[in-house]
């Protein structure tokens, strides 16, 4: 392909991801270049980041890993005709040809990194509102039923079915009720609902408002962790934006529906995750768990019915109510229907969003979309589902990611983050975190938690100094029986998983600390 | 920002209150504010916001305690949060939040004060070790990189 000439925009990604490699800076060069910048989500190809694209005939010319010395080469030389872009530095041809893309399936992802995200008419071009638009002229109860059809489970990491989530808002009597998007996302190893929000945020607002009508809510909240100022900014202006143009407000659409939606911040406690615990750091409280029942949907923000969701639940509602619910349970497989966005982190060459049915194994992921680990060393373990989430042996890849294979192999798909490791970890070292964690995030309010997550790392660290292994190990494991059985919340109730995953999967870890020293 | 006199401080913490009077659970947007503007959450701050809003100190009080985003004291001249997550620690994070931690004075001019803190993750996990100077995050870090980031600091 012969391709000269700058045919319209260059797109620079405002992702954080790509800012914490140097995007504003290139930005800023192509600026000055005299380019007509936009600044684009991320496409989730992370490694290659910062990403810039330029807009040809031919399609969006990639280049990977730019740098701001980059801007005039392509802008001048590419405008004059005398440079071929093809042949440009880090050059990787059309982007939406790219095979890491185009072997996804990309449904909630379908614009990000696409659409320019501060603009609501680039959302409606790229098929946004359609969802909405049809919602409205639903009652209520058929809008739940459609989502019920869809078989979509929460994404936060429960997977509790949406749709019947929503039924028990709606049969709710209650003259004030609320939608509440739980974006608190503080796992480890993922950032698919930052990305989502920072590349395509009015897909967050169209499901919100869809879910406000199907619910009979007239308020909604956003809990955004601090820790993402970049998509605070992206979010708040989408608010703004789709309140000028009617998507948000009084009689949205002309329908009658009036939605309010505000943004709140947390501020660094990473039990706000917890739903009941979000709530109350909502309502200006400590984020303290609350006890169940009341459930939420029937008692939650300000006792009154709420229906709590995940960014990424609720951003696959647009399509649903535009497709149908039928489209999306035709893909993934038992019950797992639709996509999963799964996010790989840590110790692996080429990390980032990968949307694909339920069912692909850790292995396809790992192997063939991570490319192995980035220190270019053997893969030993992935940390599946966050902080909470097991520890799976690269022998154990093979398991198909869906929510009832993983639970049958001992580990959780959580919010869909793997963290690889490669064969320089320290298996006790990360149990021994796993319990500093809960230890530090713990909400304080029961002690199987509380204490038990201190002892439990005191208890390890005998055990890697050598003490006692085989008692200590003992020991160690009824302290998770108490905390799996003790806890009020999955915080002190999952720590566990990753300790105990660890132990089993790679013994040698912790017993070979005895024989070291013995 | 921290030299703001104890009643003029007071007068704008209470303007800031008042501001989110109306809001549903204003509370935890008020103590964002006042750290934006002033820096840290003192005494007679929150003395001042739980008289405006309606709530006892000692309420404001456990909450500001319970969250790491707010600090009772003033802040030091520079902070770098790095990130402690799996993710980062998979590509050597606790050994750069060691070292660093190590030699946080050595960062600043003298006199000034650099906290190196602990965060659990950024959301930046695929280009890890992850971090924030002076709030600004940054992925891909090392010693060296983070030397250059706050050169100029010193
Ligand atoms: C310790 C802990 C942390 C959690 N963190 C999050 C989180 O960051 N984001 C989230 O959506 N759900 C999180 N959850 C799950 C929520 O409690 C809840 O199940 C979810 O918000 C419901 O939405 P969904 O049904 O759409 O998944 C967490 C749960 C626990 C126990
Ligand atoms: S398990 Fe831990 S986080 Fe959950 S309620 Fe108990 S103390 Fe709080
Ligand atoms: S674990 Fe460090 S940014 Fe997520």
């Amino acid at each position: 392909m012969a391709l000269t000439g700058l045919a319209g925009r260059v797109f620079v990604p405002g992702d954080a991801a790509a800012v914490s490699v140097g995007a504003d800076e290139v930005a800023a060069a192509f600026e000055a270049a005299g380019a007509q910048v936009v600044r684009n989500g991320s496409r989730g190809m992370l490694w290659l980041e910062p990403l810039v694209e330029v807009e040809t005939d031919a399609g969006r010319v990639g280049f990977a890993n730019a740098e701001p010395d980059d801007a005039t080469t392509i802008v001048t030389g590419s405008r004059d005709g005398t440079t071929s872009l093809l042949d440009q530095r880090g050059c990787i041809g059309v982007v939406d040809e790219h095979p890491w893309l185009t072997k996804q399936q990309r449904v909630s992802f379908a614009r990000v990194g696409i659409v320019d995200p501060a603009s609501v008419a680039d959302y409606e071009a790229h098929g946004g509102w359609a969802g909405l638009r049809r919602a409205l002229t639903m009652t209520p109860a058929d809008v739940v039923q459609e989502v019920t059809d869809s078989g979509l489970r929460g994404r936060g990491g429960a997977g509790f079915p949406a749709g019947i989530k929503w039924k028990t808002v709606l049969g709710a009597e209650s003259d004030l009720k609320f939608v509440a998007c739980n974006f608190d996302e503080g796992d480890s190893g993922t950032f698919a609902d930052r990305m989502v929000v920072e590349g395509d945020p009015f897909t967050l607002i169209e499901g919100m408002t869809i879910a406000a009508h199907a619910v009979g809510a007239s308020e909604g909240y956003v809990y955004v962790r601090s820790e993402y100022p970049h998509a605070v900014a992206a979010l708040r202006r989408a608010v703004d934006a789709a309140y000028t143009h009617g998507y948000l407000g009084r009689d949205i659409l002309g329908s009658g529906l009036d939605f309010d939606l505000h943004v709140r911040v947390g501020a660094g406690a990473y039990i706000c995750g917890e739903e009941s615990s979000m709530l109350e750091s909502l309502e200006g409280r400590r984020g303290e768990v609350r006890a169940k029942p009341p459930i939420p949907a029937l008692k939650g923000l300000w006792g009154r019915p709420t229906a709590v969701n995940n960014v990424l639940t609720l951003c696959a509602v647009p399509m649903i109510l535009a497709d149908g619910g039928q489209a999306y349970a035709a893909l993934g497989t038992g019950r797992s229907r639709g996509t999963q966005v799964f996010q790989l982190a840590g110790n692996v060459k080429q990390g980032g969003i990968v949307e694909l049915p339920f069912g692909v194994s850790l292995r396809e992921l790992v192997g063939e979309y991570g490319g192995g680990t980035l220190s270019g060393r053997p893969v030993r373990a992935a940390q599946v589902g966050g902080p909470l989430g097991a520890y799976v042996p690269a022998t154990g890849f093979d398991v198909p990611m869906d929510y009832e294979a993983l639970a049958e192999s001992g580990a959780m798909l959580g919010h869909g983050g793997i963290v690889v490791f490669d064969e320089t970890v320290d298996m006790a070292k990360m149990a021994r975190f796993a319990m500093e964690f809960c230890s530090i995030e713990s909400c304080g309010k029961c002690t199987p938690c509380r204490v038990g997550s201190t002892r439990g790392v005191e208890t390890i660290d005998r055990i890697i100094a050598g003490q006692n292994v085989q008692l200590n190990l003992v020991l160690l494991d009824d302290l998770c029986e108490t905390m799996t059985k003790g806890s009020l919340c999955a915080m002190g109730g999952l720590t566990p998983m990753p300790v105990q995953s660890a132990i089993k999967h790679f013994p040698e870890d912790f017993q070979q600390r005895e024989a070291a020293l013995t | 920002m921290t030299t703001v006199p104890t009643t003029d401080r007071v007068a704008l913490v209470r303007a800031i209150a008042t501001q989110h009077l109306a809001e549903r659970g204003p509370l935890m947007p008020v103590l964002h504010e006042v750290m934006e503007e002033l820096g840290h959450i003192a005494r007679e701050d929150v003395e001042a916001i739980a008289h405006v809003l309606n709530l006892s100190v000692a309420e404001v009080h456990g909450v500001v305690s319970f969250y790491a985003d707010f600090r009772a004291d003033p802040p030091p001249a520079h902070t770098v949060a790095l990130c402690r997550g799996e993710a980062c620690q998979s590509v050597g994070a606790e050994a750069l939040y060691a070292d660093t931690h190590g030699r946080a004075a050595d960062l600043g001019a003298p006199g000034d004060r650099v906290e190196v803190a602990e965060v659990f993750c950024l959301g930046n996990c695929a280009l890890g070790p992850s971090g924030t100077v002076d709030g600004r995050l940054h992925g891909r870090l090392s010693r060296e990189r983070l030397d250059a980031l706050t050169e100029g600091w010193r």
